[in-house]
């Protein structure tokens, strides 16, 4: 059995994408016997390229990718090269960690209910400084160079980059080297970045091109605080995918293996760029300057830091307030009212998608967990690590824009008569739990003292025993806390759902984005306070249980 | 009780054999051994770090990492025990550190080395647990928690974990050097008496000619 938990894992991860991505290809080129396409033609991409205003959605995706990825590891390395190893980093690491789980869809809720001309910045300080009494008649959210939506992009990619580096940063000895660097005089920030940036930058690469590739053809987000005439990219091709004409799949296909090739020029683009930075880096630090008044930079970088982990626990403090608002005028920072109106009238509703959200969220990550526990266990039963091979394959669902397999997967699905069926959405949400759920375990797997399992098999203890006795017991706090990512990453996912979901199981936040265009605040405030309250029960769970477990085993505590 | 125990395991011990045993890691010799620790005997190895002397017990113990090369044979009791699984060689292992499983209480960890058996119900398990520790000098402390006990008890429960395992030999992977030197002495002279009243045979590696002095056995020393 274990044998072949490797083999599964692979298949899981891999198969959707490779079959996606080719059943996205076949209707591309005109074939789909289903909707009476025979013969293969280049003939829809003519038709994709004369949509009005696709260029203009195209380079949307484009530079809105690129630049959000750009600011959120600017800011994230500025951030580290600041403060990392002070008791202010400390605090900032405890307040930055949970906004991971956080739905990109209640983030981009709770953004918008902050900077909308009548969101909760301007009531702050209206009519005080601003002297309005009324909200002012300008475009904020979803203006049409994307700047809303690539904020609201960088909010949720800060959180993701800060733990990546975190975890990336033990291995580059950061101590020895940076007191290296102060001892020849090089201020903090500038010792930091030029000693640590690059051998820190390339650890965590991939990463930085999952953000690429999530930027470039994201969907809950772009709907919720991107332009509109013309969307992103991926805004129109769901559109056409979900249009009532059937034959504009085959055009959504085409804009899928447009997405695709998109996605590859911007990670094209960032390697220049990488090139382009690797060059000044060295130029900088050859040339001797110690750039060690840095005290302006440092408040600048903390600041900065400060205010995007502000703005999303504000805005979610603010969805809050909101679904339990009455009347609320306003320049008022506060509703004149309060009431549970919103949450009773909405309650019955609300069950069907909250059971359905758990559902899907607990089937994926139980599959995902067991699966990285065999992997794992069979890694450590024959004695040898898994290469950088097998973390490409783990990145490779982050690295595809979803767009360009799971309409192909969709369709798969449709002729196979499965689309729609729950074990289908589980299967797809499994893409993208196994790979955080894999990342975040098997460092602790195996950071584990091999001399606990040594001694309990010369104690007479058969591998079996060993696993459900030592192994998982000692690791227990590890599985569940990867188990509470995967949860919340399964309560994030919206494409998937939708597609494959066919529409038969709406989830959290399925029914949340759909709500954007109402602009209802009070009920999108009940959707998406309940989809940040939800990954926060799985970590309380996370916690909660080992902590109770092991309440009586101080040896527990730490590790 | 440790008399009981040291006839058990006199019945089926005997001693540990090295037939040519050959280690060597990237064409570098590190072990060349032929030799047979008797019962109740300590066969020392001394030497610098990294001069082998811990692949010599991981060969033993069946955890040799596939990176060495290791050819001939080591019997126990007569028994081949090279081909065996770890866990079905019957050697006891010590390390520098206890290594109490921390999601276990005192008692649990006994428990976990005490092997099944159809004759023993749940009472007979609890009172031969309770008086491997009070042997320990522990009466008592079977639902502690293993965290809370001292260096020097964690050491000696870790001890009785490994007796009660009925194990044929004792492997002692610097056991002590983590011990302050009062109760080193101390520890010291605990294992090696129980080792003796069971007639087990001992291999103790260490880079402490004190260690070498107190088992009072041969030396082996290994330049690397």
């Amino acid at each position: 059995m274990l044998r072949y938990a490797p083999h599964l894992a692979i298949a899981l991860l891999s198969g959707p994408i490779i079959f996606g991505l080719l059943a996205t290809l076949l209707p591309a080129f005109g074939y789909f016997p289903a909707l009476g396409g025979n013969e293969l033609t280049i003939g829809h991409f003519g038709t994709l390229l004369a949509q009005q205003g696709l260029w203009r959605s195209a380079w949307i995706s484009l530079s809105a990718c690129l630049i959000t990825t750009l600011v959120s590891l600017a800011l994230v390395m500025a951030f580290f090269a600041a403060w990392s190893n002070t008791r202010f980093f400390a605090r900032v690491q405890h307040l930055v960690s949970p906004l991971l789980s956080i739905p990109h869809a209640a983030a981009a809720f709770g953004f918008a209910f902050m900077i909308a001309p009548s969101g909760w910045i301007m009531r702050l300080v209206s009519p005080e400084l601003t002297g309005l009494t009324r909200p002012p008649d300008v475009q904020i959210l979803n203006d049409p160079w994307g700047f809303a939506m690539m904020a609201g992009l960088v909010i949720k990619e800060v959180p993701f980059l800060f733990l990546v580096m975190l975890a990336a940063l033990p291995q580059v000895r950061p101590l020895a080297h940076q007191k290296v660097a102060t001892g020849l005089g090089y201020g903090r920030m500038a010792g930091f970045l030029l000693v640590l940036g690059p051998p820190l930058y390339r650890q965590m690469r991939l990463a930085v091109f999952a953000v690429i590739a999530y930027a470039s053809s994201v969907v809950d987000v772009a709907l919720i605080l991107g332009p509109t005439n013309p969307a992103p990219l991926a805004v129109r091709l769901v559109d056409w995918m979900n249009d009532p004409d059937l034959t504009r799949r085959f055009m959504a296909s085409a804009g899928a293996v447009l997405q695709f090739l998109l996605t590859a020029l911007a990670l094209l683009i960032w390697l220049a760029l990488e090139r382009l930075g690797g060059v000044v880096m060295q130029r900088l630090a050859a040339s001797g300057r110690r750039y060690s008044r840095d005290r302006a930079a440092r408040l600048a970088a903390g600041s900065a830091m400060m205010l995007t982990a502000g703005l999303v626990l504000a805005g979610l403090g603010v969805l809050a307030i909101w679904s339990f608002a009455g009347y609320w005028a306003f320049p008022d920072a506060l509703p004149s009212s309060w009431t549970m109106k919103t949450w009773s009238r909405h309650l019955d509703a609300v069950g069907a998608p909250l059971a359905v959200t758990v559902e899907i969220a607990l089937a994926a990550t139980l599959i995902a967990v067991i699966v990285t526990l065999a992997c794992l266990e069979r890694e450590t039963r024959l004695g040898r690590g898994g290469g950088s091979r097998a973390l490409g394959i783990l990145y490779l669902p982050l690295l595809v824009p979803q767009p360009a397999f799971l309409f192909g997967l969709q369709m798969l699905f449709l002729a196979a008569g499965v689309n729609g069926w729950f074990w289908a959405v589980v299967m797809v949400h499994l893409v993208f739990v196994l790979p955080y759920v894999f990342l975040s375990l098997s460092d602790p797997w195996r950071a584990l003292d091999d001399r606990y399992a040594k001694l309990a098999a010369s104690l007479g203890a058969p591998v079996n025993r060993i696993f459900w006795r030592i192994r998982l017991p000692m690791l227990l706090r590890a599985v569940l806390a990867a188990a509470a990512i995967g949860f919340a990453v399964s309560i994030g996912q919206y494409l998937p759902t939708l597609l494959i979901g066919a529409g038969r199981w709406p989830t959290l936040t399925t029914e949340a984005v759909g709500l954007a265009s109402g602009g209802d605040r009070r009920v999108i405030g009940v959707y998406a306070f309940l989809q940040m309250a939800l990954p926060f029960a799985g970590f309380l769970v996370a916690t909660l249980v080992p902590a109770l477990l092991f309440a009586r085993r101080k040896g527990m505590k730490i590790g | 009780m440790s008399k009981k125990a040291g006839r058990k395991s006199a019945a089926t011990g005997g001693s540990l054999c090295f037939h040519d045993v050959r280690i060597a890691l990237a064409r570098r010799r590190l072990i060349d051994l032929d030799t047979c620790i008797g019962p109740g005997e300590v066969l020392t190895v001394m030497g610098p770090s990294g001069c082998g002397k811990s692949s010599l017990l991981a060969y033993v113990a069946g955890f040799l990492d596939p990176a060495f090369d290791a050819s001939g044979n080591i019997t126990l009791g007569g028994r081949k025990i090279t081909e065996l699984p770890a866990e079905a060689r019957k050697v006891g292992l010590l390390f520098q550190d206890a290594l109490l499983f921390p999601h276990m209480s005192v008692g649990g960890n006994l428990a976990f080395a005490l092997p099944h058996d159809p004759m023993m119900n749940a009472a007979l398990r609890k009172a031969r647990i309770e008086e491997a520790l009070a042997e320990a000098g522990l009466s008592g402390m079977a639902d502690r928690d293993p965290a809370t006990l001292s260096g020097g008890q964690q050491s000696r429960v870790a001890l009785m974990r490994v007796l009660l395992a009925h194990p044929s030999a004792l492997l002692l992977d610097e056991p002590f050097s983590k011990l302050d030197s009062e109760l080193r002495q101390q520890i010291r002279d605990f294992v090696f008496a129980e080792a003796k009243s069971r007639q087990l045979p001992v291999l103790l590696v260490t880079h402490d000619p004190a260690d070498a002095a107190a088992a009072g056995g041969r030396v082996i020393e290994l330049t690397g």
